[in-house]
């Protein structure tokens, strides 16, 4: 006899399609934005992976996609980490989003050692979310901070520009954030095929 | 079986040794006058080569010239003997110093906690093997027993005291720790073991010797306690490896600096207390040290860990003048408090908690790199957050749109195709302190689809302000 294997993983890992369409199992991370999770396969973000949202600008709603998680993470007791962020996180808005920002904790650092300290963060396993906005990543930086997002079973963001969609990416999924009109689309999801149609964004 | 005595049979060449990061290279420690050197020691690889003690240096040069020298100091030998009796001080808070180069420390209170014997004699080899110590052990009854038995066996353990009798009467008469005078009138009465001795009458011995002969047997068969002096662990930890050699890079510094944060990581264990700061001495030959200042944000004591900071703060140094020795001297000791952990934790095994990522962040980012955030009662936006973490959960806060990001510096916005979707909002405050502002704050999309937040400045048409992105 070979190796028993629980059937729930191989249907919640994607690898095997079933004909008669069931519902999309609950994932532990839904996005909170519904219609996002009915396309993705696993009902949510990619649990322990690195997640990847691409936005041709600042302002466009690509932070309004995590902040949900974000907030039921922090009320869970997890630590959110943000290496590096383009701008300061501005409380009110964080708090009203639901975000515990006693949980919040920002590390300051150059391009060179943010990828360093979000591997590191990764790895460590004692942070709920790591957030990152990598400018100058190429694949292989992104390769470790998946597999570090595996070793660590924690969850991984990263914002880059629209301009890396033509790139490939070790990411377990792509979105990309569009402003005109405010919509996600999904580039690439493990375990499924990408949604084509493009998803509203509510409020901008 | 309450006492355990530790004996170490090459003290001062391991203390040479351990401080090489390549132990098996020949070395030889000196002694003598500067007139005449003479070997005192040598290592395996040394005898190798045809080098033994008592040796003068030119006779030693003569037959071989690739082996290490390091100078015997009497004084040096006394501070590895502290260290030792530090580390020990964990097992038992009777240790003592009574007999050179040995260890002696009370065990029957703490078999309780640490073990059973085999299991207690496991770590010990295990952890002296780590310090770098070669070592016997041997646990008797008795102190004295314990020291004369762990002259000839090595891991013996005597439970009682008739198995001490009988332990002790094969014991040779050179080697039972009787003065060498003593020990020669016995051998040449034709005595071989110390039964024999032991069976003689008492009053001819008592006629024939000193009384320190009666003391010595009476003291090994438990009849005559010995009076030790304990050891009392110091207030600071202070020790000094120095290097036989120029350093110029911090490759090399690594070694001893692992040696020195083992060390004191053993006597941190030994007081149970940890370190919260420590600083590392470079002492160079014609400058004054350069002082390295590591700073923690809780007591640690873990060796690796500390280790780590340590070279994380090394490497940040530039070294200007060659390194000569390396001091690490920890002053404040505080009361170390281990980390709560969840039993049904299930993040994987080898997680690291966030106090040691948080340091060995610091250590390499800087010590201001990882920062908090906190809401601070204020409607400036520039003044409403504080790096730094809250012990209380934030109020609840006015349900008013506030942009997620906002952006360090205020950046003056082109008005050409911006749309204003609500607004305005008017800011007025500050009066008190000097950085007053009167600011109308509207909601605006850009051309490109991006919402921002930005202000004008009442009465001053210096056009729009962009301080934030609803992102």
């Amino acid at each position: 006899m070979g190796a028993v294997v629980a059937l729930d993983s191989l249907f919640n890992g994607g690898r095997v399609w079933k004909g008669r369409p069931a519902a999309p199992p609950a994932s532990v991370h839904p996005t909170g934005l519904a219609a996002l999770d009915a396309v993705l396969p696993s009902g949510g973000w990619p649990e322990a992976a690195l997640s990847e949202i691409l936005m041709s600008k600042d302002g466009v709603g690509e932070l309004q996609l995590v902040l949900p998680t974000l907030a039921r993470l922090s009320t869970l007791g997890e630590r959110i980490v943000l290496v590096a962020p383009p701008y300061t996180p501005y409380p009110h808005a964080w708090q009203n989003a639901g975000v515990d920002v006693r949980k919040l904790c920002i590390i300051q650092a150059e391009e060179r050692d943010a990828l360093w300290a979000v591997e590191q963060c990764l790895r460590s396993g004692s942070c709920g979310a790591v957030l990152c906005w990598p400018r100058k990543a190429d694949d292989r930086a992104l390769r470790r901070l998946q597999v570090a997002a595996e070793t660590g079973q924690t969850l991984a963001f990263a914002w880059r520009s629209l301009s890396e969609a033509v790139n490939a990416s070790p990411a377990a999924l792509r979105l990309a954030v569009e402003a005109r009109p405010a919509q996600v689309r999904v580039l690439k999801c493990r375990g499924g095929l990408a949604h084509p149609a493009p998803i509203a964004l509510a409020g901008h | 079986m309450r006492w355990v005595c530790i004996v170490f049979p090459q003290l001062a060449l391991d203390g040479a040794q351990r401080v090489h990061p390549e132990p098996d290279q020949p070395l030889a420690l000196l002694a003598g006058t500067p007139q005449r050197r003479v070997l005192q020691t040598v290592n395996a690889a040394a005898r190798a080569l045809g080098l033994r003690p008592g040796q003068s240096l030119t006779a030693a040069h003569a037959l071989a010239k690739s082996f290490a020298c390091v100078e015997y100091d009497p004084l040096e030998i006394e501070r590895l003997q502290q260290l030792l009796a530090a580390w020990a001080y964990r097992f038992s808070s009777q240790v003592s110093l009574y007999y050179p180069r040995a260890l002696l420390f009370e065990i029957e209170s703490s078999l309780g906690l640490f073990g059973p014997w085999p299991q207690f004699e496991a770590r010990l080899r295990k952890e002296l093997a780590e310090l770098g110590f070669r070592h016997r052990i041997v646990a008797a009854p008795n102190p004295a027993a314990a020291r004369v038995l762990a002259n000839l066996y090595d891991g013996l353990a005597v439970a009682d005291d008739n198995a001490l009798m009988q332990a002790l009467a094969l014991l040779p008469i050179d080697r039972a720790g009787l003065e060498s005078q003593a020990a020669t009138a016995l051998s040449r009465m034709g005595l071989r073991t110390l039964a024999q001795v032991q069976a003689l009458p008492r009053h001819t011995l008592a006629r024939r010797f000193d009384a320190s002969l009666l003391k010595h047997l009476d003291a090994l068969s438990g009849q005559r306690p010995l009076a030790l002096e304990f050891y009392q662990p110091p207030d600071q930890f202070n020790a000094r490896i120095e290097l036989n050699f120029d350093v110029q890079s911090h490759q090399a510094l690594l070694f001893p600096l692992r040696r020195l944060t083992g060390d004191l990581s053993a006597f941190l264990c030994g007081r149970d207390s940890g370190v919260q700061r420590f600083d590392l001495h470079l002492e160079h030959a014609q400058a004054p040290d350069s002082v390295i200042k590591v700073g923690l944000l809780s007591a640690e004591r873990e060796p690796l860990m500390l280790f780590e900071l340590a070279r994380g703060r090394l490497e940040q140094v530039q070294v200007t003048s060659p390194v000569r020795g390396l001091r690490l001297v920890a002053e404040d000791l505080p009361v170390f408090v281990p980390q709560r952990q969840d039993l049904f934790d299930d993040r994987p095994q080898q997680t690291l908690p966030w106090e040691q990522l948080r340091e060995r962040l610091r250590a390499r980012l800087g010590d201001d790199a990882v920062q908090g955030l906190r809401f601070h009662a204020d409607h400036r936006p520039e003044c409403a957050w504080q790096a730094a973490t809250d012990s209380r959960p934030c109020p609840n806060l006015s349900k008013v749109r506030r942009p997620g990001w906002l952006l360090n510096e205020p950046t003056l916005l082109s008005e050409q195709g911006v749309r204003i979707l609500m607004g305005p909002e008017r800011i007025e405050t500050g009066w008190w302190d000097g950085a007053d502002v009167r600011r109308d704050y509207y909601l605006i999309q850009t051309r490109a689809g991006q919402q921002g937040w930005a202000y004008r400045n009442v009465g001053n048409s210096d056009g729009l302000w962009l301080q934030g992105w609803f992102a």
